[in-house]
């Protein structure tokens, strides 16, 4: 069993840590510019989607970013919906499992 | 005392407000091991994490989307300093968690603060907070509670059971398994949303990352994304206090609730008797 990315694992908490800790260790952080703090909050919406058209929308053939339309659109569509709906990811995602299922199964991609 | 467990006041004893604590926690374990569960799986199908790798993410991060993105970044081929820092970003929402519970943690040890650092969760904050400002002071069983047992022993656990299964299957595109990844994000994204501020955020952020990746790479898509989103989200005026970051302990729990937490009872609400 190898452990490669565990030093990825260590990194990563490298990033987190200081922004859990600060407000804790070091009062004082929340007089920060209201501008920052606007940033900051608004970050994991951004970033969060843009991984999930990334993912969906491009894919990389002979080294070119193509833009792709298919089944994924309609799953990842229909996990926003009932989160949005439901503000449950869970079901979200068994939502999005059972349409790629259905869908492969009938032949659509 | 009043019926219920509340004393005239209207401030619960310490035991209803633990047993409020815990009967509200209920969801989030379920969904955390369900989660986590998924988490594990797509890590290993997607990423080729080894059950090691995954459980050392969820001791040392610790933290749902970011552990899931990384499978994303992982797979783009994104540079580990470059996930470090991205990873940064996307926890930076932990520092308006820290500010707003900093000053319930005023008088407890260095090293205790150290320690609760590590188990702030989305779920943690949304929970210790009610839970503090239903008893009207700090309780650190509660916060313990909430951080060691509620949250983080069903992650790994889910966590674990996904990376060890996930071994055992060999065609994840036939189970629908290869479309969790980008739900997740897109879900996780969508409970973030509560204004029209991240809403923009969110939408620009998906537009650059796509524009970005087909003239460019899907890497660099995906970090101009998580740039640029926000300071779109900033040009929208703000419509309400709503719309913008609390400062000095005004946070409200609910505020950051991502999609995975249950929605919590307003305070004033909850604390009539």
């Amino acid at each position: 069993m190898t452990a490669v990315y565990t030093g990825l694992a260590l990194i990563m908490f490298a990033f987190t840590y200081p922004s859990r800790a600060v407000g804790l260790l070091a009062p004082g952080i929340d007089r920060l510019p209201k501008s920052a703090l606007d940033y900051l909050q608004l970050v994991g919406p951004a970033i969060l989607s843009a991984l999930a058209a990334v993912n969906v929308m491009i894919a990389v053939e002979d080294g070119h970013s193509v833009f792709t339309v298919g089944l994924p659109w309609l799953s990842v569509l229909a996990c926003i919906a009932f989160v949005a709906w439901r503000r449950n990811l869970f079901i979200g995602l068994a939502a999005a499992v059972l349409i790629a299922i259905v869908g492969r199964g009938l032949g659509l991609g | 005392m009043a019926d219920g467990g509340l004393p005239a006041a209207g401030v619960p004893t310490v035991r209803s407000a633990r047993r409020r604590l815990a009967f509200d926690g209920i969801g989030i374990m379920v969904s955390g091991v369900g989660f986590g569960f998924v988490y594990g799986l797509t890590a290993r199908t997607d990423a080729g994490f080894s059950p090691i790798d995954v459980m050392a993410m969820s001791v040392f991060v610790f933290a749902g989307a970011a552990q899931f993105a990384a499978i994303g970044y992982v797979a783009a081929g994104v540079p580990w300093p470059v996930i470090g820092i991205l990873t940064g970003l996307l926890n930076a929402r932990h520092v308006l968690y820290s500010a707003a519970l900093g000053p319930w943690f005023r008088g407890r040890s260095f090293g205790e603060r150290a320690v609760a650092a590590q188990v702030l969760t989305d779920e943690v904050f949304a929970l210790s907070l009610s839970h503090f400002r239903r008893l009207g002071r700090f309780d650190a069983f509660g916060y313990w509670f909430a951080g060691i047992v509620i949250d983080f022993i069903p992650w790994f656990l889910g966590t674990l059971s996904g990376a060890l299964l996930g071994d055992a299957i060999v065609d994840p595109e036939r189970l629908g398994l290869d479309v969790i990844f980008a739900a997740a994000m897109a879900g996780l994204a969508v409970g973030l949303i509560t204004s029209r501020r991240e809403l923009v955020a969110a939408v620009v952020g998906a537009v650059v990352g796509v524009a970005v990746s087909l003239v460019v790479s899907p890497t660099l898509g995906i970090i101009a994304g998580g740039f640029v989103g926000p300071a779109a989200g900033l040009l929208v005026p703000a419509a309400s206090t709503q719309d913008r970051a609390p400062s000095r302990n005004e946070a409200p729990p609910d505020r950051y609730l991502m999609s995975r937490t249950h929605k919590e009872t307003p305070p004033e609400a909850e604390e009539a008797p």
